[in-house]
Parts: C-alpha cells; sequence; structure tokens
C-alpha cells in the first residue's frame, strides 16, 4: 500500500485512530483504553509507513509479520487495520459483540491481518522468535515485528523468549516495548519493578534503543536502525504516556482495563479534536 | 482369539516377544517423518536424548533447535514456527509439556489452530523410581478438553512409529502420548494405524465383555483376554489408540455386542480413557463400565512393574475387574 512519509501527517492520522479507538471501545462497553491510546503512534507508524503489507492481499508471503502479545490493546490494531482497508471501518462498533470478527482479544483465525491468538500475556515475543526463526532458515527477507507491554515482562514466558532470540541471533526480529509504567492494579515498579529494563536487555544480548514511542520520528528512526542490525535481535523500548492524547485518562492506571461511557467518550473526542 | 486381519506379533504370547520402550519407535518415526517432508522441524527442552528427538538432531541438525529448559518456550516458539509454515514436533516429558505450559498449548498452538506436535514422553506411573512429581497422570485429560486439539496414546514402539508418521501429515495440533518403560512390542508393520479408528485386537465368538485400552496396557488387555478365554469367557479386545476424536462406532458397537465395557489406562481415570468411553456409552447405549487406572492419586517411586501392581494395572486385575462387570450386567 502507499505509504506516508511524512512524520507529521502520521501523528495526525494517530490522532484521528485515537477517536476510533474512543468510539470503539464506547461502543463495546468494556475493553483497555489506556494501552491502546498509547500505542496508537507506533501502530500507525507500523501499517502507514513502516511495516511492507498489503491490505487487499493479507496473506502476501513476502509482507512483514507483528505479532501483538499483549492483545488487549486490539482496539489500536484494530482501528489501523480498518483505516489501512483490511476491513470496513464500520466494523469497528461490533467488537467484543456477539459473532463479530473483532474479538474481545485477537483470534487469528477470525479477522485478516491479525498474524496471532492473544490475550494470556508474555507468549508474544516466543511466537515472533519462532516465527522469525523459520523465516531465517529459508533466508527469507521479510521483518517479524512483536509488540508487547512492560507489564508481561513480569512473565517467566517472556524472558524464555528474550533469551532464544539473543542465542540464535534473530537479527530479523524486531520488539517494541510499550513503556508506560502502569499495570491493572497499579505502577509496573510498585507491583514488580522492571527497572532498569534497558539494562537488562542489554546483559540479554540484545541491541537495544530506547525512544520517546509518540513521537513517530524516534519511530520511524528507531526501526530503521533495527533494520541495520546484523547480529542481535532489537528491542525498542518505547517510553509512551498511557491514555495519550485524552487528558483526563493520560498517566491513570485506572484506565488500564477500562472503557469510556458515552460522556466520557464525548469528552475525549473532543479533547482530540483540539490536539 | 487374536482377528487376524491385525497381524499382530506371531510371538505375541510367548517370552521371545521383544520389548522396547515406545519412545524408540518415536525417534524411528521422527526420522522417517523428518525425510519425508522438509519442513518438519523437531525442539527440545533439553531432553533430546532421553526423548529420542537425538535421532533426528544426528540425522538433519540445522532443522534441530534447542531451546532449554523453558517449556512455555518451547510451546509458543513452536507456535510461531507453525504459523510460519513449519511442523514442528515439540520434545519434552510430558510432566513438563503439556503439563506445565497448558495454557500457552491452549492459545497459542489450539485457538491459534496450527500444526504443532506436542510429544509427552515419559508419561504415566510407569516412569517409576523419579517418583509422584515426575508421573504426569493428567495429560490425556488436559490435552482432549482442548478443541482442534488431536490426542493419541500408542500401544507399543511400533504403533509409535507409526503414529509418528502420520501425524506429521494431519495439519492439527496433535498431542502423542509415550512412556519411558521397555513394554512388548505386539504389532508389527502390517497391523493397521489409522488415526480416529480404533482396532479390534480380540474376538472371541460369543464375547461377554469388551475390554478397552490404551497405551502400553492394551498387551495387559490382551494377556487377560486370552487368560479369560481359557475359563471360557469370551471377550472384545480394543486398542483404542485415539482418544479424540473417538471412534464412537466401534466402542458403541462393542458395547451392544457385549453389554459391558472394562477401560485400561495408564493415567487417571478422571478425565482419561475411561471418562471417555463412559461419556460416549452414556450418551448413546449405556452399558455397565468398570474403569482400571489411576483413582485419583499421585504415584510414587518405585520400580514400574512394583508400581503396576500396587496400583493395580494387569492382567490379573483386568481379569478380576471383567467378571465383575459381568456380573453387574447379569443383574442389570
Amino acid at each position: 500500500m502507499k505509504k506516508i512519509t511524512s512524520p507529521f501527517e502520521i501523528q495526525v492520522l494517530a490522532n484521528d485512530i485515537r477517536k476510533d479507538i474512543i468510539k470503539t471501545l464506547a461502543q463495546a462497553g468494556s475493553g483497555h483504553s489506556a494501552g491502546a491510546l498509547g500505542l496508537a503512534d507506533i501502530f500507525t507508524a507500523l501499517y502507514f509507513n513502516l511495516l511492507n503489507h498489503d491490505p487487499q492481499n493479507p496473506n502476501w508471503e513476502e509482507r512483514d509479520r507483528l505479532f501483538l502479545s499483549n492483545g488487549h490493546v486490539c482496539p489500536a490494531l484494530y482501528a489501523v487495520l480498518a483505516n489501512a482497508g483490511y476491513f470496513p471501518k464500520k466494523e469497528l462498533k461490533t467488537m467484543r459483540k456477539l459473532s463479530s470478527r473483532l474479538q474481545g482479544h485477537p483470534v487469528r483465525e477470525s479477522l485478516p491481518g491479525l498474524e496471532s491468538t492473544s490475550g494470556p500475556l508474555g507468549s508474544g515475543l516466543a511466537q515472533a522468535a519462532g516465527y522469525a526463526y523459520g523465516a531465517k532458515m529459508d533466508n527469507k527477507r521479510f521483518r517479524v515485528y512483536a509488540i508487547t507491554s512492560d507489564a508481561e515482562h513480569q512473565e517467566g514466558n517472556h524472558w524464555e523468549a528474550v533469551l532464544f532470540a539473543a542465542k540464535y541471533k534473530l537479527n530479523n526480529l524486531t520488539s517494541f516495548v510499550d513503556r508506560n509504567f502502569i499495570q491493572i492494579s497499579g505502577s509496573t515498579e510498585e507491583i514488580m519493578p522492571l527497572e532498569p529494563l534497558k539494562a537488562k536487555y542489554e546483559a540479554f544480548l540484545w541491541n537495544v534503543i530506547e525512544i520517546d514511542g509518540n513521537n513517530v520520528s524516534q519511530i520511524f528512526e528507531s526501526v530503521e536502525k533495527a533494520r541495520k542490525e546484523t547480529q542481535k535481535p532489537t528491542v525498542i523500548i518505547a517510553n509512551t504516556i498511557p491514555g495519550k492524547g485524552v487528558p483526563f485518562m493520560e498517566g491513570r492506571f485506572e484506565w488500564h482495563g477500562k472503557s469510556p461511557t458515552n460522556e466520557e467518550a464525548e469528552a475525549a473526542i473532543k479533547a482530540l479534536d483540539k490536539a | 482369539m487374536l482377528n487376524q486381519k491385525q497381524f499382530l506379533s506371531p510371538h505375541i504370547f510367548t517370552k521371545s516377544l521383544e520389548t522396547l520402550s515406545n519412545r524408540d519407535g518415536y525417534g524411528q518415526g521422527l526420522v522417517l517423518a523428518g525425510e519425508h517432508d522438509p519442513n518438519i522441524v523437531v525442539l527440545a527442552a533439553d531432553l533430546s536424548d532421553s526423548t529420542k528427538a537425538s535421532l533426528f538432531k544426528e540425522k538433519f541438525p540445522t532443522r534441530f533447535i534447542e531451546v532449554g529448559v523453558a517449556e512455555q518456550a518451547l510451546a509458543t516458539i513452536g507456535s510461531g514456527m507453525a504459523s510460519y509454515g513449519k511442523i514442528p514436533f515439540l520434545n519434552s516429558y510430558a510432566i513438563f509439556s503439556p503439563g506445565r505450559n497448558w495454557e500457552q498449548i491452549r492459545t497459542t498452538i489450539c485457538l491459534n489452530n496450527v500444526p504443532v506436535k506436542i510429544i509427552g514422553s515419559h508419561a504415566g506411573i510407569t516412569v517409576g523410581p523419579d517418583g509422584g512429581s515426575s508421573q504426569a497422570l493428567e495429560d490425556i485429560a488436559l490435552m482432549r478438553t482442548l478443541p482442534n486439539m488431536i490426542v493419541v496414546v500408542p500401544a507399543d514402539s511400533q504403533e509409535a512409529q507409526k503414529a509418528t508418521q502420520e501425524i506429521a501429515k494431519n495439519q492439527k495440533p496433535t498431542y502423542l502420548r509415550l512412556t519411558r518403560m521397555a513394554t512388548p512390542v505386539f504389532t508389527t508393520p502390517k497391523t493397521p494405524f489409522t488415526i480416529g479408528k480404533a482396532e479390534v485386537l480380540w474376538e472371541s465368538r460369543d464375547p461377554k465383555v469388551a475390554i478397552i485400552g490404551c497405551g502400553h496396557l492394551v498387551y495387559e488387555a490382551l494377556k487377560a483376554a486370552k487368560s479369560l478365554s481359557e475359563s471360557r469367557i469370551g471377550s472384545i479386545v480394543i486398542n483404542n489408540h485415539t482418544i479424540k476424536p473417538l471412534d464412537e462406532q466401534t466402542i458403541i458397537r462393542a458395547a451392544k455386542t457385549t453389554g459391558c465395557i472394562v477401560t485400561i489406562e495408564d493415567h487417571q481415570v478422571n478425565g482419561g480413557l475411561g471418562s471417555v468411553v463412559a461419556e460416549t456409552l452414556a450418551k448413546n447405549f449405556p452399558t455397565p463400565i468398570e474403569m482400571i487406572g489411576i483413582e485419583d492419586k499421585f504415584g510414587e517411586s518405585g520400580d514400574p512393574k512394583e508400581l503396576l501392581e500396587k496400583y493395580k494395572l494387569t492382567a490379573k486385575y483386568i481379569i478380576q475387574t471383567a467378571k465383575k462387570v459381568i456380573k453387574r450386567k447379569n443383574n442389570w
């Protein structure tokens, strides 16, 4: 598909996508707001510039693959996929409803454009790593991306995959960490501290890049750097603001697992209109 | 009498019958499957020698992937490789895989619906001296409740080899249950094997009871049938190697023919073969059933043969139980 090259235009589109996320969550009446809004810039940058993919041909063999590990942020992925043309935008209204292709957490076989089924935390990086390993065996040129949350770094399964990807030098793998410092019951650093996260990945022999995950230019640059890495898998620790763009949600863990009411959604969209 | 169409070993009830662990047949089957299909890859969680995955490793080193002692990664990396297009065989002990990584198998293999093969070696109480923490007695129950999953429990090494080659081709998530103890190899290369088709190995002229088994205890069922026939009690013995999808027809037919059933397995009867058979017959043809297996207990250390005796998993107990269920049928 045609790529949007201007970071500013991506940023503007991401803001529109935030509105779709808010509307989708309000319609659903349940779901996860904060992470989805925080990741809107990364998802938009990926699907409108960085990934090689074709919404008209979702199974195109040479496409880049994206594994969403923290499946609960799927409203962001669904909104981006709809905007990219994978399915009609009006279908966003059906999320979390009976018979919808937009399940509460993504189910691979139910919707074109999904590479995996997720929800239970800590398993996405390993799937991406397995995929990347298989692709490397066959000298495939496409790249494999994973999106992970910070709190899922409390899962053992995730670190098993971190070891694996380093051992096998999966330089075709790029993993984002949505470093927003919140999880469902509070701050990551109070519940189970992850810092120093950068040093941990360095000690595990990954190529580590840290960015402002709400800054599209930095997202572009980091992915470009990851593509050039010849030995190691790359982790992009993306510092994001949970609830980004909606003042009453920003930085508040209470919005991790909650959807806005209709009134809250209206207020949120007004705020996004001004952004 | 033995069903001639099954081509069982001519040495079946003699001392010269060979014994092997069914992991041996698995290892050989894996190499054969690997020769047939270049997409087959083998993942090990540090147990490649004892699971016999090492045979594949020697032959196809670039298609062998060590993931370390990390069974959750074993399942999820396997899922990713299968999504890509490989056919991964995951090797560990059943207590760890599918024991430890059940949720990963559920979400990333079954709900994802990708053709990963989970090989649970060293299942059952016959692991022996390692004791209760090592003896997977619940793995069939764990796997058979998962949508999309196929569950196969081969009866001997020869059947394990065939099963391995078959599951490599079935394009479905599949669990293959293996045991460590050397047990009689009573089937032959000519013995039929189809996933989802139970085989009648023994059928007397006027059978009074059907004995349905899976895994290495099918041989004990055959010994029991022979002994029962010597006391003029006819029986049917079914090798129900596929727990899921179940060959309901063969089981219902046996129930209709005999009117009573004994099941036998090296696994908890809760959720295992006994449950599977009972569920099917309750729905289709209610019949008195006695279930032999582990009865809601953990295992313990001991020689496998001592454990089989202590937990009443031998021909002697099948005979006693068969007589008991025939009596129940007659008072039904």
